[in-house]
């Protein structure tokens, strides 16, 4: 083959790679056809393997596909924030009551709850096995135990934070000894928490999807405090008019709708319901 | 059974089965870091070469910039992009943030230092070589340094395999750029990192050792394709 | 007129003067061996009359000589075939592709090369490299060929092949220009010889004249010592 048309060749790669991007770079499948939207949530409720079940339904039920974009809670509401989310579908009812009141989003239901539960080691040298929450950080606090906490602004975190606070411990990182931030997801603290033998604030589905357990179990369940409440939110279309709030809302309405409700309370894991449904209530 | 010997085996029971979920997956990251390696490659090999030739002011500094850019983090190029193709960003009207073609970009930008910079590298020490007789026999510059790509091809396609592997082998870019969506742009390495925070860590390891496999074996057809070219003839210096 | 005519050229690199205000020409015609220990100067005045170096002064070029080419001690050879090769050089010499083919069957007879077209450049012996590039320069049909210690690298053999082209391109009316450091290969070739010292034309002088003697100062020492 002859120089020059080896120069050529290369050129004529270059023009098939830049086709190449161009094809790559054209969003796959029509956007006017696909009836799509993006839904931020958290990772906790994604692992726990919710949306497997839940999403098909919906999909059967209104033909939209769903694309869920799992982070922590501050991270979603951020997402909503900046536009890149139709809809959102977290667990932090203050954060997203704020997120409503600053404009961001048109209303928030409520759609189901999970709850909370203090995992630990089985040999529980903190003593803190019962049904109490506040007395169980109580007990913590007053000793050197170590203790796992998310730090990433999640649902989860929140919460933790409101508990201790219950507890009389103001901001725990960096005054208990033994409290330790990994700022990170549900499942990579309780990865941290099982090879040092911790106690750690979980959510109840993440939890029972966990296969990495070693010595830990639940300790603390059932307080009423623990209760984890989910809320879904239309992203204001006022703010970022490209939000396709038709199809958010028809996602928003279903969730809370009988079939919506039923098919969440339908998700077990292993017997187990993970989530109640408590939608208008 | 350790998480060692049971990753192997479900690594094997993964291939064999070929369950549609994986090869979908396998088929969108070569499909993603392939894209991306050969736009990459098409900016940085002619950027490398011109680089190679140019002399300009600022010359120096702009090589350095380029030799810092090798270590780029994946986690940064991805955080970049989002906020450039983020509804709030400039590039928001595109639309196209958590698809693919996001993280084509994302890797695109990630693994175009590697190309320009390698090349730069082996088209200017093959200008020490053989430039002056190039130039002799009526080339200009520029054409001298595209002359010592074809003349350097298989070191370019060295090049092109490492910016690939850096490619493959990426996690922070595509997470945050693809948003990590199951069925649509989860790759291996995000499906890797979603089964470790998952606590199934065999599953992650034999999630890994096909991805390896899979490259591998994409390398072995690259060499053949090389030994078909004859490039391995006895005394060729 | 003059082929190439340099008027009081010099050549600096970094600190190092290479040439000092050499005044030269070449005619038509001619067989210029350009001689002298390393560092004299004779690859940059080589270089130079090819047009290759920055440079002060003047240099001019006839428009007889417009198409130059040059060899080396150690060719450059493209990882191509012995074809392409050749190829490249016409096409980078603006060359019609008609014109091509007819003549890289030429070049490669001429050197000995026939047959070779599909060999790998690279896998040819050193006598065989410096012959396709010889074959690479001749292609172009240039007016001017320079040549810098064309068969300082090849074994005796090879040596000779060379040199026997070579001659026969002097004969065909082509002006080479070569520098060597081996006195009896100009004393074989060259038709005029011009012998440098520290950048500086000591002497420039007919074949006949500069081998025959009489030879005066360094030119006159430089050849006893290489003869001793």
């Amino acid at each position: 083959m002859n120089t020059l048309s080896r120069l050529q060749v290369l050129q004529r790669r270059a023009a098939l790679g830049l086709a190449l991007a161009a094809l790559a770079l054209a969003p796959l499948g029509a956007r006017a056809q696909d009836k799509t939207i993006v839904m931020a949530s958290t990772t906790s409720t994604e692992q726990s393997g919710l949306f497997a079940h839940l999403l098909p339904e919906f999909k059967k039920a209104a033909g939209i596909d769903v694309r869920v974009v799992a982070q922590g809670t501050g991270q979603a509401l951020d997402m909503g924030r900046r536009g890149d989310a139709d809809v959102l579908f977290v667990h932090d009812q203050i954060a997203e009551e704020k997120f409503v009141a600053d404009g961001y989003g048109l209303k928030r239901s409520p759609v189901m709850y999970n709850d909370f539960v203090l995992i630990g080691p089985k040999s529980d040298p903190a003593g803190v096995k019962g049904a109490d929450i506040v007395e169980a950080l109580k007990k913590l606090a007053a000793g050197r135990f170590e203790f796992v906490s998310r730090g990433d602004k999640s649902g989860t975190h929140a919460a933790e934070l409101r508990y201790w606070k219950a507890a009389g411990v103001e901001a725990p990182a960096g005054k208990l000894p033994g409290y330790k931030e990994c700022g990170c997801g549900m499942g990579p603290a309780l990865n941290i928490a099982a090879s040092s033998n911790a106690y750690v604030l979980a959510d109840r589905g993440t939890w029972l999807a966990f296969k990495n357990r070693a010595d830990l179990a639940i300790l603390v369940e059932g307080d009423k405090r623990l209760f984890n409440q989910y809320g879904v939110i239309v992203v204001n279309p006022a703010r970022h008019p490209h939000v396709k709030k038709d199809l958010a809302q028809a996602f928003a309405d279903w969730v809370v709708s009988p079939a919506g409700q039923t098919a969440i309370a339908s998700y077990k894991i292993g017997g187990e319901q993970l989530f109640f449904p408590n939608a208008g209530q | 059974m350790s998480a060692f010997a049971q990753s192997f085996r479900t690594a094997f029971e993964l291939i064999v089965q070929a369950d549609p979920a994986l090869v979908r997956t396998v088929a969108l990251s070569l499909w993603v870091s392939g894209s991306a390696c050969l736009l990459a490659s098409g900016f940085g090999l002619a950027l490398g070469a011109w680089l190679a030739v140019a002399r300009f002011p600022g010359h120096r500094l702009a090589l350095l910039a380029l030799n810092t850019l090798l270590a780029l983090p994946s986690v940064l190029v991805g955080l970049v992009v989002y906020l450039l193709l983020s509804r709030s960003g400039p590039l928001g009207s595109w639309g196209i943030l958590f698809t693919p073609s996001a993280m084509v970009i994302a890797q695109t930008l990630l693994v175009l230092p590697i190309v320009a910079a390698l090349t730069r590298q082996l088209v200017g020490d093959s200008l020490r070589d053989g430039g002056d007789q190039l130039r002799s026999m009526g080339a200009a510059p520029l054409t001298c340094a595209l002359l010592m790509l074809v003349h350097g091809r298989w070191a370019v396609l060295t090049v092109l395999i490492a910016a690939f592997g850096r490619a493959i082998a990426e996690v922070g870019a595509v997470m945050i750029v693809g948003g990590n969506i199951d069925g649509f742009t989860r790759v291996m390495t995000t499906t890797i990192a979603l089964e470790t925070s998952k606590g199934d860590l065999p599953l992650a390891l034999a999630l890994g050792l096909v991805l390896l496999l899979v490259v591998g074996v994409l390398n072995a057809l690259l060499g053949l394709a090389r030994r078909g070219h004859g490039s391995a003839l006895a005394g060729v210096r | 007129m003059s082929l190439v005519t340099l008027d009081d050229v010099s050549v600096q690199f970094g600190d190092v003067l290479a040439l000092r205000g050499v005044s030269l020409r070449i005619e038509r015609g001619e067989f210029v061996a350009l001689v002298g220990s390393n560092g004299s100067g004779k690859t940059t005045l080589l270089r130079t009359l090819h047009g290759m170096l920055r440079h002060r002064g003047r240099r001019a070029v006839d428009a007889a000589a417009r198409r130059q080419a040059m060899v080396f001690q150690r060719p450059f050879l493209m990882r191509l075939n012995v074809l392409n090769n050749l190829r490249l050089a016409l096409w980078l010499a603006g060359v019609p592709r008609r014109d091509r083919a007819q003549r890289i069957t030429a070049a490669l007879q001429r050197v000995g090369l026939q047959g070779l077209e599909r060999r790998p450049a690279r896998a040819l012996s050193g006598g065989q490299q410096q012959r396709l590039a010889l074959a690479r320069a001749i292609a172009v049909q240039p007016q001017l060929l320079f040549l810098d210690e064309p068969t300082a690298s090849l074994d005796p053999t090879a040596k000779r092949e060379v040199e026997a082209l070579l001659a026969g391109f002097a004969a065909d009316g082509m002006t080479l220009v070569m520098s060597t450091h081996n006195l009896g290969q100009a004393k074989r070739l060259a038709t005029r010889v011009v012998y440098l010292e520290g950048g500086v034309v000591h002497a420039d002088l007919p074949a006949e004249r500069f081998f025959n003697g009489p030879l005066e100062g360094p030119a006159y020492h430089f050849l006893k010592g290489e003869l001793a």
